[in-house]
């Protein structure tokens, strides 16, 4: 690798080729101001924020964007850089409503820090105010036009990370915009209501649908029984709420918090998977050893990524699992089973889950048979990791604190294998470790299938079961779908067999753990500290293989009989359809 | 196999060679007692050439007399204030211009100038002929230093040949300097001419365009690819020079184009023109056309073993697509928004491929330099800014239109002596360079060379070419709002500082001209210009707060008059 | 959208999509037809040209050429370069706008004039300029603006008679 030296405040400084200056600057310990910049994201020097100088050139440089050159010699700080810099903040202060106390992202607002940092007391440009209307079509995911600072880092995510293009930008100058293309509203858009977008926003202009309003009301409603769940991925990050750090396993006083707020029932969508790993297991084995139905099965407990494959690939319909996600079977087991055996009248029942994702939200509908399964609807209001933080806040709980605490029985035990869905490459390593023992009648050696963990965006593998290869692709972030499913749609117009027999698929980058809905922030090393807190979580159960899973043992023997029964298939499972991109 | 199919491309190149002579000699073998000149640029075409030409046609015709008499639409004879614009020549007699010639003035030049002419020619006089009180009247002096202090190299062809005539191109030696190029020059030796020519890019940012091509001809091919790209996306709300130079000399600007790919080692070109330019488009993919046909533009061109081609896109209404990187991302289909350089476009330019891009006018003075050799140029002109420049001289000059002048010329002597004043009779109280990246130059500073350095040292800059005369009536306060109006409009919105901060400037300034200003405005005013300037991504909004410092710095007392009203 | 049209829109899209560099050309030759660039042109351009239609939106609002809208029959484009400008465009613009009771940059009720003020088009010898659907008017005096005017509504009037008859 070649390296360059420099001089950043007359300070040597030796990096790789094509370093940025921004990241040339962190490596000496100068954190040079910015607002648009994302370690996820393309560098573009939209905001204007990092300026710095380089000796010999009179216009002042973007360090996000420029690579630091042989020789350079770069100044961060001189007055005329801060007042250079004031300047743009205070610009882009002026185009923005300041209504800091009435956001949601009061207090973990990126622009409210870098007014703060400049010590911001009175801007002298006056504000600058059109009308835009709030876009709350989708219930999931929230456009605030009006809070948007055109950094573009949501439409760098919708159009190259997550490859969906529902976002775009419209007009130019004072006029430009973010939204949806042509002025129609997200949902007429080919929006998959990942959230990535809001993940990713520096300010209050792309929101959660927040429902919490929603929930308080039902929690204090006397005629209603509410019941609650908490996904794989929300133990390890909703800490970061609380001071902890991303990875940390707050999944007992997670429990104890819930109670604390006033849910009857608090179970986890763990068990959920335990069953989803069930049923997709077994249709896997069916597909595979006993060729019913085609090959590769795909994995579809990633509503943005099941909305996405509707919108975009509908051909390949046919390869999706039909298995439900596993917070639509609790949801269904809630009210049935569970209601069943407690005595309470399904009809009362509130079920909220808590999801990591802001596509859950528009899952809960997505179906008017199948998520109605129960007779009710399964779920009946999904909550982002960030409600559900905001909702402790407000119920003034001292987080850290609590007891640990366990879930309700029947639907609350769960295995190393369900905890590890919130990862990705997690639902397929869970998957192999039930199939291995489906199609052999006995554990893999060992439960960790290390091919399915890491970070890069397509990884693909062949599994020796016993002899027997099992050819593994894994996809995380719907931008690296494509060249996966061309490679089956190419190999099916040839009459080839297919390259992959089990496909795996997240929405989000780092799989649920980096979902639309976790806490703000996210970086890649966040969601690999997320993923390794369930591995860890893995690694401390008590079991890891869901058909191991003694809660789930007895539902079959109970209530289900066996995995894809027909029982199974009427309350369990879903079908698909295509669906227009625009509806429009 | 490969042998027969190289005789047969020898023996194409052999035919179109061939052709290309006949059309050239056909040209120069054909004699006319009279030449008759319409200027049928933009302005004049606007203004009703066609109507004009057909009524010369007619009449002489009638007279049958069309055999003996060149009837020839011209690229911009440059006096558009007083378009349209005929001029008669013959050989031996005094040529005459006759201005704003409409339908019924054109029968009369035909039935009392033109005829009468030919007559007195074919009776085998010369000197200079009589006419009417009357066509005298509505005759233009060709001694007025509009015309006399010109110097044409670039335009100088404009007001003499037929636009769309290829024959009479090549009859002017032209594709001659590519030629030369071909068979006996390398690559290398054209980048030296052009070095050493000392001529800068025309565009406005002035760069020396033999440095720019040899860092273009550096960059190796990116599957198996570079590109030459043509700036015609004239933006400058005031200038028209590109457009005059497309339509009037549309063969001079591709063979300028198949120089500079040549010098580069250039795949393919790009002509970016402007969509709001129907009429240099027509004339430019007319000369496409005849250059495909005839093999100047394919396969082994000329039979030397190069190809080249060269493809047109259309702008469609975007300043900032001027901007090199805007221009690019335009023709890769995107939003015209400029990306942070480096990478530079001759390193990394339009679908990673290297891309040289060039303005109009400056492709156009190529083949002439190459014609007539660099050491010839770079005495013309200042020791730094080498060569002439066109203007298009308008506002409220009394000979408005477009002109060449050499470079270190003073303002005076254009203004004053080839614009001829005002035409209100009013003082001159300053000109503004540059559009909207430029600035204003108060009268006082006149007697100041036009070069880069010495407008840019005033606040201004030489920009595309526009000059605009302003009077004592007009407002610099206005004029900077106007300009700032633009710029704000033009923004391509992808950066804050630009997209905000040209806003607020405008915003300031509307408040001050409706007289609701405070002095602290003024001050608020170069903050928000110093943050523009500096923290802006590209020369766009690098360069709008010009108009209204330049105003600042040289009519203050405009602004606080406002203020304290 | 009619069928002809839509074919009109599918054979431009489709000549283009073959050339690289072409979505401008494509979106050009689309108005060059309807006059503006309506939805369901935008989805064919999109679906024919294999790029997204949040890209074509990008594309579209961004150039200052292309119309989302349809115009008025009679575009009267009042040129306001800096030529223009300093020769009195705004007073023309006043002066279209009070005729026909609206601002600029807008189409009347019966959708028969549309005004708009345009950049530099290239004839500042005969500033101030006006062109109406191609017809150039050189050196305008406010005055003059209800003549021209008139003269369009008298030509669409005898457009429609023929049309009529």
């Amino acid at each position: 690798m070649t390296m360059v030296t420099a001089k950043i405040d007359g300070v040597e400084v030796k990096v790789s080729e094509g370093t940025s200056i921004l990241a040339a600057c962190k490596s000496i310990q100068v954190n040079v101001p910015t607002l648009c910049w994302h370690p996820d994201l393309c560098a573009t020097g939209a905001c204007g924020i990092c300026l710095v100088k380089v000796k010999g050139k009179a216009a002042m440089i973007r360090a996000c964007c420029v690579p630091l050159e042989q020789g350079m010699e770069v100044t961060t700080r001189d007055p005329e850089l801060v007042k250079a810099r004031r300047t743009v903040v205070e610009l882009i202060l002026s185009k923005h409503p300041n209504e800091c106390l009435t956001c949601s992202r009061n207090g973990s607002c990126e622009l409210q820090s870098l007014a703060a940092d400049f010590g911001i007391e009175h801007n002298p440009y006056p504000q600058v105010r059109f009308e835009y209307e709030r876009d709350e079509s989708t219930k999931a995911v929230v456009l605030d036009q009006a809070k948007c600072v055109m950094c573009g880092r949501c439409v760098d995510v919708c159009q190259n990370m997550q490859n969906v293009w529902a976002l775009c930008f419209m007009k130019r100058s004072i006029h430009t915009q973010m939204s949806p293309p042509g002025g129609i509203k997200l949902e007429e858009s080919p929006c998959i209501k990942c959230g990535q977008c809001s993940a990713h926003c520096p300010v209050g202009a792309i929101v959660e649908y927040d429902q919490t309003q929603e929930v308080l009301g039902q929690l204090v409603d006397p005629d209603l029984y509410c019941v609650v769940q908490i996904a794989p991925a929300v133990r390890v990050a909703i800490g970061e709420a609380f001071g902890n750090a991303p990875g940390n396993i707050d999944t007992g006083k997670l429990y104890a918090a819930l109670r604390r707020l006033g849910f009857k029932g608090v179970f986890d969508t763990n068990f959920g998977a335990d069953v989803t790993i069930m049923e997709e297991a077994t249709e896997f084995v069916q597909r595979f050893r006993d060729g019913q139905g085609k090959l590769p099965l795909i994995t579809s407990c990633c509503p943005a990524w099941v909305d996405f494959m509707e919108k975009y690939y509908p051909d390949m319909i046919g390869h999706f699992s039909t298995c439900k996600s596993p917070h639509a079977i609790v949801g269904t087991l809630a009210k049935t089973y569970w209601a069943q055996k407690n005595g309470i009248d399904p009809a009362k029942i509130r079920m909220v889950s808590i999801m990591p994702c802001t596509a859950k939200k528009y899952e809960i509908r997505r179906h008017e048979k199948d998520m109605y399964a129960s007779g009710y609807q399964d779920v009946d209001i999904s909550l982002t990791t960030r409600e559900l933080a905001r909702m402790i806040k407000q119920a003034g709980i001292a987080f850290n604190e609590l007891p640990d605490e366990t879930p309700d029985a029947l639907l609350g035990e769960y295995t190393g294998a369900g905890t590890i869905f919130g990862r990705t490459g997690g639902v397929m390593e869970a998957a192999l470790r039930t199939a291995h023992f489906m199609l052999t009648g006995e554990n893999p050696g060992s439960a960790d299938i290390k091919q399915t963990q890491g970070t890069k965006g397509i990884r693909s593998f062949e599994l020796d079961v016993k002899g027997t290869k099992i050819r593994i692709g894994i996809a995380h972030g719907t931008g690296n779908v494509e060249a996966l499913l061309k490679e089956v749609e190419q190999a099916a117009q040839k009459g080839e067999e297919p390259p992959y027999h089990f496909i795996e698929v997240m929405a989000c980058m780092g799989g649920c753990a980096g979902g639309g809905g976790q806490p703000r922030g996210v970086t890649s090393s966040i969601r690999i500290d997320r993923g390794k807190g369930l591995n860890k979580d893995d690694k401390q159960s008590k079991t890891r293989f869901s058909h191991e899973n003694e809660a789930v043992k007895k539902l079959y023997d109970e209530f289900l009989e066996h995995p894809c029964s027909q029982k199974a298939h009427e309350l369990l499972h879903t079908s698909y359809s295509a669906k227009q991109t625009y509806k429009r | 196999m490969a042998d027969g199919k190289n005789d047969k491309l020898k023996e194409l190149a052999q035919k179109q060679m061939a052709a290309l002579d006949k059309l050239c000699e056909d040209h120069k073998n054909r004699h006319y007692l009279i030449r008759l000149y319409t200027c049928d640029a933009i302005g004049c075409h606007s203004g009703g050439s066609s109507d004009v030409i057909r009524s010369l046609t007619e009449v002489i015709n009638s007279h049958g007399a069309m055999e003996k008499i060149r009837m020839v639409p011209t690229g911009c004879m440059g006096l558009c204030g007083k378009g349209p614009l005929v001029r008669i020549e013959a050989d031996g007699v005094k040529p005459a211009m006759y201005k704003l010639v409409g339908d019924m003035l054109a029968r009369i030049i035909a039935a009392e100038h033109v005829i009468p002419l030919l007559k007195w020619i074919e009776g085998g006089r010369k000197g200079e002929f009589t006419t009417s009180q009357f066509l005298k009247d509505n005759e233009l002096c060709l001694d007025l230093p509009f015309f006399t202090r010109q110097h044409k190299i670039v335009l100088r062809d404009m007001g003499h040949a037929d636009p769309e005539n290829l024959g009479e191109y090549l009859a002017n030696e032209g594709y001659d300097a590519l030629k030369k190029a071909l068979f006996k020059m390398k690559p290398k030796d054209v980048v030296e001419e052009i070095k050493r020519s000392g001529l800068r890019g025309r565009g406005g940012g002035g760069f020396p365009t033999g440095l720019k091509w040899e860092f273009a001809a550096k960059a190796p091919l990116v599957e198996g690819e570079k590109f030459i790209i043509c700036n015609a996306d004239e933006g400058d709300p005031g200038a028209y020079m590109d457009s005059c130079i497309m339509g009037g000399g549309p063969h001079q600007v591709i063979e300028g184009m198949m120089l500079a790919a040549y010098a580069i080692g250039a795949t393919t070109g790009w002509i970016y023109i402007r969509a709001e330019y129907p009429l240099a488009i027509q004339r430019l993919e007319t000369a496409l056309r005849q250059c495909k046909k005839h093999g100047i533009l394919g396969r082994n061109i000329f039979g030397s073993g190069w190809d080249f081609m060269i493809e047109v896109r259309y702008g469609a209404g975007a300043f900032v697509c001027g901007e090199e990187t805007a221009l690019m991302a335009s023709i890769e289909g995107k939003r015209g928004s400029p990306h942070m350089r480096p990478p530079y476009p001759t390193q990394k330019g339009m679908w990673g491929r290297p891309s040289c891009i060039n303005n109009v006018e400056t492709l156009a003075a190529i083949p002439i330099i190459m014609r007539q050799g660099a050491d010839w140029y770079n005495k013309i002109g200042d020791e730094k800014s080498r060569g002439t420049k066109v203007f298009a001289l308008t506002g409220h000059a009394k000979h408005g239109g477009l002109v060449e002048v050499p470079m270190g010329m003073t303002l005076r002597e254009v203004v004053e002596e080839i614009g001829g004043g005002t035409d209100t009779g009013n003082p001159v109280k300053a000109v503004q360079t540059g559009g909207p990246s430029g600035g204003v130059i108060p009268a006082s500073q006149f007697d100041a060379p036009i070069t880069y350095e010495s407008l840019n040292e005033m606040g201004s800059m030489m920009g595309s070419g526009g000059l605009i005369i302003m009077d004592s009536t007009d407002s610099m306060v206005n004029i900077a709002k106007f300009y700032l109006d633009f710029t704000v409009d033009e923004s391509c919105g992808k950066c804050s500082p630009c997209r905000i901060g040209g806003y607020q400037m405008l915003k300031t300034l509307e408040k001050i001209s409706k007289g609701k200003g405070e002095i602290a405005d003024l001050q608020k005013l170069k903050d928000l210009a110093f943050a523009m300037k500096k923290a802006s991504l590209c020369g766009l909004g690098q360069t709008a707060p010009n108009p209204v410092v330049s105003t600042l710095k040289h009519f203050e007392d405009e602004y606080t008059t406002l203020i304290k009203k | 959208m009619e069928k002809e049209q839509e074919d009109q829109v599918r054979t431009a899209a489709k000549k283009w999509a073959k050339q690289r560099g072409s979505l401008v050309m494509a979106l050009h030759e689309v108005q060059g037809a309807l006059g503006f660039v309506p939805w369901d042109a935008a989805r064919i351009i999109a679906e024919e040209m294999d790029v997204p239609l949040a890209r074509i939106y990008e594309v579209v609002s961004f150039y200052s050429y292309f119309k989302l809208e349809k115009p008025g029959d009679v575009v009267i484009s009042i040129c306001d370069g800096t030529a223009c400008h300093i020769k009195g465009s705004p007073g023309l613009i006043a002066a279209f706008e009070k005729d026909l009771s609206i601002a600029c940059g807008t189409s009347t009720e019966d959708g028969m004039f549309h005004l708009q003020a345009v950049r530099c088009i290239g004839c500042c010898g005969l500033a101030p300029a006006v062109v109406v659907n191609g017809k150039t008017y050189g050196k305008v005096k406010p005055p003059e603006c209800a003549t021209i005017v008139k003269e369009w509504k008298a030509k669409m009037k005898d457009k429609m008679k023929d049309k009529v008859s």
